[in-house]
Order: C-alpha cells, then structure tokens, then sequence
C-alpha cells in the first residue's frame, strides 16, 4: 500500500510505504552519523597509510610505519631479557650460598620463582607446594632426595623415573601383589610402620603384631628405608617415622603401599626449562623448606 | 499439521521414509561408532514423525478457504521448540558457567565435562533457541509484510523438522565427545549435510513467498531475513568442506589447513556473528518493534545505509579473531580496519530503533514487552561499540583469550539477541494463538527484570574478571620477570566466576517465566472476537488459491 502521510509527533513525511501497518519516516540521515562515519574511514586510511594492510597478488603494502610482528615480538622478548640481565647473571654465575647470603638477589629469585613455579609446578605440588595425595610436599624440609639447592637442581633437572637417561629411579616394591611378603606378613609391617609416628597405636591386643612386623621390616625393608626407618635419600626413600606421608598416613593407605607398590613420577625439566630457571626453581624450592617464618 | 493435502502427506511420508532408511543405513553401518547412534536417533525421529502424519493420514482434504489466510501452523511449532531450547540451552550455560567456578560439577563423568557441555550450550541457545525463533519469526514476517501465505505447505515442516533435526544431532553429538574442533561449526560432517538441504530449502520457500507478495515493496525486515539466510548458507558450506574418514564415521577432516583454516573458521565465526546473531535478530527488531511501538521506522535512509554498511563491512573483518597470531600482519590489520568502519553502520540500526521509539516512550515504561525490545536495541549499540573497540590491536593485545571476550558476547547474546527473540515471542505469541492478551503481564515484567539484572551480573562480572585477567598476564615485576602465574589469575577469577553463575542463573530462571506464561496464554487465555483481523486481504486470497507445488 502507498499512501504518503505527515508524522503527528515528528512532523515528517512517510516514504509512503505501508507494510500490514508499518510506515517509515522518510527523515534524513542524521549530520551525527554522516561525521562518525568520515571520522571511521579516516581512521581506515590512515592505518592502511602507515601499516601493512592491503594484499598485492603475493606480496602486500607495506606501510610507512611497517611494523612486522615477528620482530617487534623478538625485540621485545630480547629487551626484557637484557633488562632482566643486571641479576640473572648473577644468579648464574654466583655459588647457591653466595646468592642465598644476597637478601637482594633472594628476593628477585623468589619473586620469579613463585611465578615459574606456578606455572610448572603447581598443577602436582600445589600452589603453595604443600603437595597433595600421592605428591610429596616441599615446604617440610623432609627431603626423599636431598635438601639444599644442589640436590635440588639435580632432582629438578633429572626427575624421578622419569625418561632423562640419568634419571633418579624411585622403587617401591609391591610387595603384596609381587607375592614377595604373605598376607599377614604385609598386615603386620603396615601395623609396624603405623606404629612408628602413631606410638599410642601399639596396645596390648596388636603388640604381636607390630613385633612381628618389626622383624619382617628389619629384614625386607631396611636396605631402603633404613633400620631406624628414616629413610635414606640416596635410593629417595621416605623417612617412615615423621608422620609426614606422600600417599597417606592411614593404615589403610600404608597396606595400600606395602601391598601395590608405589613409583611416584616426577618430570625431567632439562628440556623444558633454561639452566636459569631450573638454578632459581631451586632456590625457591629450597626456600620454601628452609625459610618458613 | 491440519491443512495439509493428500498430496502434502503423501510427500511428507516419502521423505520420512527416505529418513528413515538412511537412519537404518547409519546405525547398521556406524554400529557402535557415534554415527551408529545418531542412526538410531535418525530412525526415532522420523517413526515418531510418521507416526504424527499417519494418525490424520486419512482426513478429508483441507477446504479451500484455508488460502484466506496466513499459514500459521508452522510458527507455533517453532514457537514451541524456540522455548524448549531456551531453557535446555541455558540450563547448560548456567551449569558449564558453575563448573568453571566448582570443576567438581562435571561429578567425573566425560559427558558432563567443560569441553563438552560448552558446544552444547553454545549451540543449543544460538542454534537451538537462537535459530528457532527466527525461523519462525521469519515466516511470520514475511507473510504479513507480503500480504503472502508461505509459498506451499510442505517446505515450512521441512524446515522447522530438519533444522531441529540437526540441532538434536549436533548436541547429543557432543556429549559423546563428536566435534570438528571449530567454534560453533562443532557438528560434524553428516549433521552439516543435512543442514544444507534444510537450508536450501528454507532459502526457497523464503524467496517464493516474497515472489508472491502484494506489496510494491520488500519490507527492511525482509533484506535482513534474505541477507541471513543467504549468508549462512555461504558460510555454513565453506567453512565445513571436510572429508570424512569414511561414511561409516563420525569423524572427519577438514580440507583447509594451518593458518587458512584458522582466516576461514573465524570468517565463518564472525559472520555467524553477522548474520545470523545481527541480521537474523535486526529483520525481527524492525517488525516487532514498529509494531509493538505503534510508530513509523524513524528513517528509511538511515535503514539503507546501515544494512548495505553492515553486509559490506562485517565481511572483512572475520581476522579480528586471530590478532597476534601466525596470521600474517596485513590481515590483522585490514579485518582491524574494517571492524573500526563496522561501528557506524552498526550505530546506525541501533539508532534507528531508538528513535523510532520517540513519541512510544511511555509505552516503553509501561509496557515490559516494548522494553525487552528497547533494551535489546541498547544492548545491540553497546556491543556493537564494543566489538570495534576489542577488534583494535592493541586494546586487543589486552583483552584476547581472556573473560572480557566472553562478557562481550553475552552483552550481545542475552542483550541483544534474547531479549529482542522475548520481545518478539511476547507481541506474536498472542497474535498468533488470537488471545486477547498474554496471560500475565506482571510475569513478563518478572522476566524483563530478571532478564536486565541476570545480563548486568553477567557481563559486570566478565568485563572485570576479563580486565583483572588481562592486566595479570602482563604485569611485570621492577627485575623484569612476569608476577603472576596463571594458577594466580585463576584465583583471582574465581569471585567474578561464582557472579556469572548466578547472573546467568537469573536470566535462566526468566526464561522458564516466559514458557509458562507462553504455555498459560495459550491454554487458558480467551481468544480474540474478531477472527478476520490478520489476514491478507480478501480481495487478493483468490489469487492463492492455486496451491503451489510442493518441493
Ligand atoms: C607430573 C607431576 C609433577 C610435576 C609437574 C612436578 N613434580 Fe616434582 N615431583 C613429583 C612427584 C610424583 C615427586 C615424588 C617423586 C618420588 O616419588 O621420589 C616429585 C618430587 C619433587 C622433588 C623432590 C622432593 C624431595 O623430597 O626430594 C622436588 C624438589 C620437586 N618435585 C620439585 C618440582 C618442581 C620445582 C617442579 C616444577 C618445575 C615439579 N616438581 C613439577 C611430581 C611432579
Ligand atoms: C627398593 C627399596 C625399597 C624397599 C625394599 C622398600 N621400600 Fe618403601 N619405599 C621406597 C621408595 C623409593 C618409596 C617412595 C616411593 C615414591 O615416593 O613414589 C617408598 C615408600 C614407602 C612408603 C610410602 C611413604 C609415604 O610417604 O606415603 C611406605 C609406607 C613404605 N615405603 C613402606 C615400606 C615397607 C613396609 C617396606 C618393606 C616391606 C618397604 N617400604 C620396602 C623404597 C623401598
């Protein structure tokens, strides 16, 4: 339908079209809009002025600014690393002691090393590197593998069972499954190890029982965790007696162990990681045990 | 499906047949690969739709008179489904936005994981809810501003069934882990095939009913609705050319590789955002909203510019997407610029609507429906400004991969798009159903306010969270080493994650007011007195009534 009208409320004329009662204004575009619209296509040609924008068959303008993104990233990751060399080299030159001895220097490591760690360490040991279930909490200064960033490093660098040729191997034994210990043998050890950080544990009633397991473990388990059950970090054998546990600390857990064996996986970071950022992971590492307030 | 003619249910049931055998041909060689299950689903569907067409198979023929009117069937369907996937989609939402502040929520199962649900949820409501209601709108759109009845009964059904059809497989797809890894092209390879010659389909019987109409003129809504369905088209085909590892698996190949993949996904992506989020939704804006306002478009002139300037522009700007990536520089650059040109065109619908609204200004204080459509015009300004600003390289810099893109699709996705579809289903559900009214207007105002605060929660929480995030990533400590790790952003997210929970719980909740006030209005609201308002005029239904062959 056409019929050309006049607006009430705007005084407009309608273009005149009628669809099922829908009109439209015939108003002109606003001056607003025109400008905006200037104002946005300037914007346009400016940029096609002064960067790369416009494809020519195979090769493209270049722009007068011609920026080229490959190597703006590299100046700029060239840049933060210079900047950053006024204490990395000291980190990379100086013995751990000296570093640890430089309250400045600690500082700059630790700052960086929340952030490494986080980012690589986290997702196993925790944010706060308490650990968790079946991932061993470094901030107890209780070390499977040695203290002190030169064990550290080397952990860090050559992991645990991991596919580094000189890897650190973790074994233990599934004594239970293996059918190297029988059944009550392995209830007894269990009820021994328990024993040892839960003294109340021992009642008249078991007393047997943790005897018995206490020969069984001088006998089996010794050679690695040692007779005094205190571990020995050359084989990454935890100390039994701290109640401090990987895989928990309940008797359930602990028959869980002796029975299935536990080989706790811990990545090589040689290739992942700079030899710099593996010496300050180290020392944060090491910081989080030996500096708690 | 009354109305149909013996020959109408005679195709009907051939086509259903053929489904159903391809059903049967999926499952016996798919057997326990996804596609065999689809199979079956294929197979359910169409017996279920035979079933429908068989128990009035054998009525009497439909009587002439129905050519008198609008064919409306269809729509109420689409009405139906369009609310059923809004609640189903943005259930999904509002659980996937729970497991990204409680990971536990997915209770350790891989249907239910992140990785899952998401494409669930993202094509439920934009396929799904989304494609539904414009669909449907669409055809009851063109009809009134055509004065046309859709150019034949069949190709309607067609449509509405298997676009749902796709929809089903699409998502049940991904709870069993199907996906092509393309951002809202997730369905794989047969599901794409069958949105094909849905859409074909649709793309005809759109252009017949507009080759039929008795106006001079084609109505805005309608280049909107042509550009849409068009577009889709185009895009949908390209970006899905794959191969599949053989027509007994789900899987398949994309034929595009490395970094043409990556310009041809986001083309499609942003174009999906054009048009099917923008064109579809702006041809339902410039029917519902006139109508509802009861006054004149403010400019036809402004209406031109910003449909040639929004076809035109938001072609080019697809490499926004990818800004600091291995895309080369100059693409970057140029998709940059011409989403800076975008915003004015863009502007200018926006405007257009608002002030169209002069004059109707108390009717959008009293009327909650007027002000769905009002905000949905605000909201589709907002992220439209937005949307140049974030395609800026450097503000880009800042915001890519982080919330803040997140919190600017849904200021279009639940401000724009929702509420412009809950305008629209308020003004044509009543119409539709020839109800005197909706059956509470004190629920659609429940709705609107739920609506407005569960969308400022929402995208409140994003854009802080996103900045937050953002600026993290990227401080740097006075010795040149970044401060944060990621872990650190994530905890820093995780009030702004519990916020968006509850934001997009409260704009759920609106959604499931509206299908029971829909459901109520037409079970219970008396109907209208005088029938013969919303019809094409009598003195053209004759012309009609050579029913068109059916397709
Ligand atoms: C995939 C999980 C995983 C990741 C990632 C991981 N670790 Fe470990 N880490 C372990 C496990 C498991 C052990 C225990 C190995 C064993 O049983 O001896 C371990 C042990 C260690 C130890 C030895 C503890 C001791 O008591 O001697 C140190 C030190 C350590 N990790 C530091 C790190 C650092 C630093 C990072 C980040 C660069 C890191 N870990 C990343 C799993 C992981
Ligand atoms: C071959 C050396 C070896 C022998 C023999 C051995 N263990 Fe172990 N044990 C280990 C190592 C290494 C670990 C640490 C495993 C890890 O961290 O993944 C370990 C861990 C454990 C743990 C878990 C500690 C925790 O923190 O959760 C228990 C309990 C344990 N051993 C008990 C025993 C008992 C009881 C025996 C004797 C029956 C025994 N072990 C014999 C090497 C050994």
């Amino acid at each position: 339908m056409d019929i050309e009208e006049t607006d009430q409320v705007t005084g407009r004329r309608t273009t005149g079209h009628i669809w099922n009662g829908i009109r439209e204004l015939d108003t002109p575009i606003p001056r607003g809009i025109l400008l905006f619209l200037i104002v946005t296509h300037l914007f346009a040609a400016l940029w096609w002025l002064l960067e790369p924008t416009w494809p020519l068959g195979t090769t493209y303008t270049k722009g007068l600014v011609g920026s080229d993104q490959k190597q703006t990233v590299e100046q700029n990751i060239a840049a933060a690393a210079s900047a950053r060399q006024a204490w990395t080299t000291q980190v990379e030159t100086l013995s751990y002691d000296e570093i640890r001895a430089d309250e400045g220097l600690m500082a700059k490591v630790r700052s960086n090393g929340h952030q490494l760690f986080g980012d690589n360490c986290a997702a196993c040991h925790g944010r706060d590197g308490k650990g968790g279930h079946n991932y061993p909490d470094l901030t107890d200064d209780d070390w499977l593998w040695g203290g002190g960033p030169e064990k550290i490093a080397e952990t860090l660098t050559v992991g645990v069972n991991s596919r580094n040729e000189s890897s650190r191997i973790s074994q233990m034994p599934s004594f239970g499954a293996d059918q190297m210990l029988e059944r009550k043998q392995v209830l007894d050890v269990a009820a021994y190890v328990y024993s040892l950080s839960n003294p109340e544990s021992s009642t008249a009633s078991n007393i047997g029982s943790i005897e018995a397991g206490r020969e069984v473990f001088l006998t089996t388990c010794a050679s690695c965790h040692g007779e005094d059950a205190k571990g020995n970090a050359d084989v990454g054998a935890p100390n039994l007696t701290d109640n401090r546990w990987i895989y928990g600390g309940t008797i359930e857990r602990i028959i869980e162990t002796i029975h299935g064996g536990r080989q706790g996986h811990m990545p090589t970071w040689d290739e992942r990681l700079t030899p710099l950022q593996i010496r300050i992971l180290a020392l944060y590492v090491n910081s989080l045990g030996t500096e708690k307030p | 499906m009354g109305q149909l003619t013996s020959g109408e249910r005679q195709l009907g049931v051939v086509v259903l047949v053929v489904l159903a055998i391809i059903g049967i041909a999926m499952a016996a060689g798919g057997r326990f690969d996804p596609i065999g299950i689809h199979g079956v689903l294929v197979l359910v569907y169409s017996l279920a739709l035979l079933y429908v067409l068989f128990s009035q198979a054998f009525g009497p023929e439909p009587d002439a008179s129905r050519f008198a009117s609008y064919y409306d069937d269809p729509i109420k369907v689409g009405i139906g489904l369009t609310l059923v996937w809004a609640v189903f989609g943005m259930f999904i939402g509002v659980w996937a936005a729970a497991q990204l502040a409680w990971p536990s929520l997915n209770f350790d199962m891989a249907w239910s994981s992140f990785g899952r649900i998401r494409p669930a949820h993202t094509t439920g409501v934009i396929f799904g809810f989304g494609g539904n209601a414009l669909i449907a709108t669409s055809f009851h759109v063109v009809q009134r501003t055509s004065r046309a009845r859709l150019a034949d009964q069949f190709s309607p059904w067609f449509v509405i069934f298997g676009y749902n059809l796709f929809c089903l497989i699409a998502v049940s797809g991904y709870f069993m882990g199907v996906t092509q890894s393309k951002e809202y092209a997730e369905a794989e390879w047969y599901a794409d095939l069958l949105l094909v010659v849905v859409w074909v389909t649709y793309f005809f019987l759109y252009v017949r009913t507009l080759a039929r109409r008795k106006e001079p003129h084609i109505y805005v809504a309608n280049w909107y609705f042509m550009a849409f369905i068009i577009v889709v088209a185009i895009l949908h085909i390209i970006n899905n050319l794959a191969v599949p590892i053989s027509l007994t698996h789900a899987k398949s190949y994309t034929i595009w590789a490395g970094v043409q993949d990556a310009m041809v996904q986001w083309w499609y992506g942003h174009n999906a955002v054009a048009f099917f989020l923008t064109a579809g939704f702006l041809g339902m804006l410039y029917y519902y909203l006139p109508i509802r306002a009861q006054r004149p478009i403010f400019s036809y002139r402004l209406s031109i510019l910003s449909f040639w300037g929004i076809t035109f522009f938001y072609m080019w700007a697809g490499s926004h997407h990818l800004h600091y990536t291995a895309m080369p520089l100059w693409v970057q650059n140029l998709g940059m610029t011409f989403s800076v040109m975008l915003l004015v065109p863009s502007w200018a619908s926006a405007g257009n609507a608002l002030l169209t609204l002069n004059g109707a200004w108390h009717r959008v204080r009293d009327d909650a429906t007027l002000r769905f459509i009002m905000m949905a015009a605000f909201f589709y300004g907002l992220s439209t400004f937005e949307g140049s600003f974030l395609a800026i390289r450097p503000v880009n810099s800042l915001s890519h991969y982080t919330d803040w893109t997140v919190g600017h699709v849904h200021a279009g996705a639940l401000g724009w798009v929702a509420m412009i579809t809950f305008g629209a289903m308020y003004t044509l559900v009543p119409s539709l159903w020839k109800r005197q009214r909706m059956y509470s207007s004190a629920l659609v105002e429940v709705h609107f306010w739920l609506a407005l605060i569960g969308t400022l929660i929402y995208v409140f929480a994003m854009w802080n969270s996103g900045i937050i995030q953002g600026l993290m990533w990227r401080t740097y400590s006075p010795d040149d080493t970044l401060v944060y790790s990621f872990v650190d952003t994530l905890l820093a997210m995780y009030p702004y994650y519990m916020a968006r929970a509850f934001g997009g719980l409260l704009f759920l909740i609106g959604a499931i007011v509206a299908a029971y006030n829909v459901w109520m209005t037409v079970r219970f609201v008396p109907g209208v007195v005088d029938a013969t308002a919303d019809k094409p005029l009598a003195a053209d239904a004759h012309d009609d009534a050579t029913p068109a062959p059916a397709e």
